[in-house]
């Protein structure tokens, strides 16, 4: 670990939106390319990096539309460069295919999803939490990933700088999934001094360049990782490669490569997983949140306590991968399961196949464009241990 | 046809990896003296490579070895003797 | 002095000169008999050789295709990227690092089709780099498909009635977004594309040469128009030479 460069770290407090703290966390953690094209909701982003990147030795660019900026930040990453962009969801969707070349490549990024209401144009200026699952399984072919969901501009902040460690750690697209709320939400945001920030240098190669294998992985199963114009002359391909990096397109080298492209998240899980929980313990029904929605759920967990139900609150920081050992430890405590998403069921899926018949899940819907009443929340923790085993 | 006159000694030559030869031609028709033919002889990917017919008639001029998509074959132009 | 002793028989033949920045590792390549792209790869090398560029900071940039491999060929810094995206790709590439000199090397249906929009404004950013593109009228990887340099009237698999389409006129395209230095040249034109690509190599800025390269396989035999050379021939003999020329009157007709 190494500390922030000073440069980029406005220490104080501030009070600002989830979005301009967001670019603040991305220039702190040393992010130096900036690609995008401007959507509703997460325009504030680049605006701001727009804005800032010219003091602190920064590129940014707004390139002629999603599929571009996507990869033009795989370009800078190659050069040596830390890298963002960000998105909402129509944009997201055009990012597919470049997710995929980041995780077959294991080019570190971040990727930022301010979430909007669709499908399609949908509502462009209000909530939603409906790309959670394209998030872990957008692109083609399999491959993990990294997503995590800040609930606050302060977690804007530090988050995103947790976003570029994650992914110079694993060499992977780590997508870090804001809503509109989120984004828009305006609070103090304090930033600490540049030497209290850790951020996570890029795992180079010191080695010879003729022992050097650009895909050969370390112990955690991840490769160093080496940048244009330093000499190595490396290749690197979307096809299917070998540790050299050359294309070798054998049902063989597919199976250890893509093997290890799940696993070195899969495996490394425990250490990357992160919720927050509070009143689990001994709880009959636990709700699970994740952004937005942690915030609209309290007044309901609350009012369900003061009527005596034991509710119990999980919160999701990372939501992919998912903390499958905790909600399956839980699900043998526990009565009952209750997500409130703003999307018709998306993480309620994987909270139900943990679960795994063991505790009634039960999912809180909405289409999005405004947060949940807490009422209805509340009714769903009310009945959730009606009828449950 | 006719024959190159032998009377000079060529000055360039041509060096064939045959094995990686498709038998495309280019250079047999690309060659600005005509020094090269098809070889009636297959490679092992059953193709007709090149082969330096008319040596003579070589000035190394390396058109043969621009003109290549295989990277089969390209010219050079021979050292003058240390004695000279 | 007699003339035979200026020249020692014996002497050994020197390296082949290409082969230095070529992964031999990976040769022969996947190009078919009689197709033009390792033409194209040869002069590129040799006008890289002459360029007087440091060759560790020299990336190349492909996309998806037939000449999409060339990346992969070369013994550079060099990138395979996703179909059509290579151009934007080698716009981060550079921005982040200015002391590399990119070049991104694809084919017509990778860079004009699915990629013509980031063609364009590459051109229009003037982004420096080097952009090489083999035209060979077809999409030749997946099985001979139209594309927008499919000439008028011609066949291709998806067009099996001929092509009805308009012929993108590629110089014309770059030129008018902004492209400093626009070159067109054939397979068979070696000399001269080689001076070419040195040329555009040197420039600063967006510079664009196209290279017309046979597609024997998938072009010119479902055309009727004979094997690789026989294109290769037709491109010598009719081919003219204009430098200077107003690229709005360098639109391309069927051959036939």
């Amino acid at each position: 670990m190494a500390t922030a460069d000073p440069i980029g770290v406005l220490t104080g407090a501030h009070f600002i939106d989830g979005d301009h703290a967001c670019s603040e966390g991305a220039i702190a953690a040393g992010c130096r390319f900036v690609a995008g094209y401007p959507i509703t909701p997460s325009t504030e982003v680049v605006e701001r990096i727009a804005e800032r990147f010219p003091f602190v030795g920064g590129v940014f660019i707004q390139m002629e539309d999603e599929i571009a900026s996507s990869i033009a930040i795989q370009g800078a990453a190659w050069a040596g460069k830390k890298t963002m962009t960000v998105t909402s969801g129509p944009g997201f969707s055009l990012m597919m295919e470049h997710i995929g070349l980041a995780a077959m490549t294991e080019t570190p990024l971040v990727l930022v999803d301010v979430q909007r209401a669709g499908p399609s144009t949908g509502l462009p200026t209000m909530p939603a939490q409906g790309d959670m699952m394209q998030a872990r399984w957008g692109s083609h072919g399999d491959y993990g990933i990294i997503a995590l969901c800040p609930n606050s501009p302060q977690e804007c902040f530090d988050l995103t700088i947790k976003a570029f460690n994650l992914a110079e750690q694993y060499r992977v697209p780590v997508l870090f999934m804001m809503d509109e709320c989120v984004g828009h939400m305006i609070e103090r945001v304090v930033i600490p001094s540049a030497d209290k920030i850790e951020v996570t240098p890029r795992r180079m190669h010191t080695g010879s360049k003729e022992e050097y294998l650009a895909f050969a992985p370390k112990a955690d199963l991840v490769p160093d990782m080496v940048k244009a114009g330093d000499g190595y002359h490396m290749h690197v391909t979307g096809l299917t490669h070998d540790e050299k990096g050359y294309p070798n397109m054998t049902v063989g080298t597919q199976a250890r490569l893509v093997r290890r492209l799940v696993d070195k998240i899969k495996l490394n899980a425990e250490k990357i997983v992160d919720y927050r929980e509070d009143g689990v313990e001994g709880a009959d029904i636990v709700v699970v949140t994740y952004g937005i929605t942690s915030r609209t759920a309290l007044p309901a967990i609350e009012q369900a306590r003061s009527e005596g139900l034991k509710v119990g609150h999980l919160r999701l920081v990372v939501a992919w991968p998912f903390p499958e050992k905790r909600i399956r430890e839980l699900s043998s405590k526990v009565k009952a399961f209750v997500v409130p998403e703003l999307n018709f069921g998306q993480m309620t899926l994987e909270v139900e196949r943990c679960a795994a018949g063991r505790a009634n899940t039960v999912c809180v819907p909405h289409a999005g464009g405004t947060v949940h009443n807490p009422k209805d929340i509340y009714e769903a923790i009310r009945d959730s241990v009606k009828g449950a085993k | 046809m006719s024959e190159p006159t032998p009377t000079k000694k060529a000055r360039g030559s041509v060096v064939i990896m045959a094995e990686r030869c498709k038998g495309c031609g280019f250079c047999v028709e690309f060659c600005p003296t005509d020094a090269l033919d098809l070889s009636s002889q297959y490679n092992a990917k059953g193709y007709h490579p090149p082969v330096l017919a008319r040596k003579d008639n070589c000035t190394g001029c390396d058109i043969c070895g621009m003109v290549c998509p295989d990277f089969a074959i390209y010219g050079f132009i021979k050292k003058p003797t240390k004695g000279h | 002095m007699v003339e035979e002793q200026l020249f020692d028989e014996e002497v050994a033949a020197p390296a082949n000169p290409i082969e230095s920045l070529l992964r031999m590792d990976r040769i022969p390549h996947i190009w078919c008999p009689g197709c033009g792209i390792g033409t194209t790869v040869n002069c590129f090398i040799r006008a890289l050789q002459t360029s007087g560029l440091n060759l560790d900071k020299v990336a190349v940039v492909s996309g998806i295709g037939c000449t999409g491999r060339v990346a992969g060929y070369l013994d550079l810094d060099s990138f395979h990227t996703t179909h059509g995206r290579a151009i934007p790709f080698a716009t981060g590439l550079k921005l982040a690092n200015p002391e590399l000199k990119v070049v991104v090397y694809s084919g017509d249906g990778d860079l004009t089709a699915i990629g013509g929009n980031h063609f364009i404004h590459a051109a229009r950013r003037n982004v420096d780099m080097t952009v090489i593109l083999v035209n060979n009228m077809i999409y030749g990887m997946t099985g001979g498909q139209v594309a927008p340099t499919t000439p008028l009237n011609a066949t291709a698999s998806t067009t099996p009635h001929g092509n009805f389409e308009q012929t993108f006129n590629l110089p014309f395209l770059a030129e008018s977004c902004g492209a400093v230095y626009v070159a067109r040249w054939t397979a068979s034109h070696v000399r001269h594309l080689t001076k070419s690509i040195k040329e555009a190599l040197g420039k600063k800025g967006f510079s664009f040469v196209e290279i017309l390269a046979p597609c024997p396989t998938l072009f010119s035999r479902r055309n009727k128009l004979g094997d690789g050379l026989d294109q290769m021939e037709y491109y010598q003999e009719h081919a003219e030479i204009r430098h200077g020329a107003d690229t709005k009157t360098v639109g391309m007709d069927f051959q036939s």
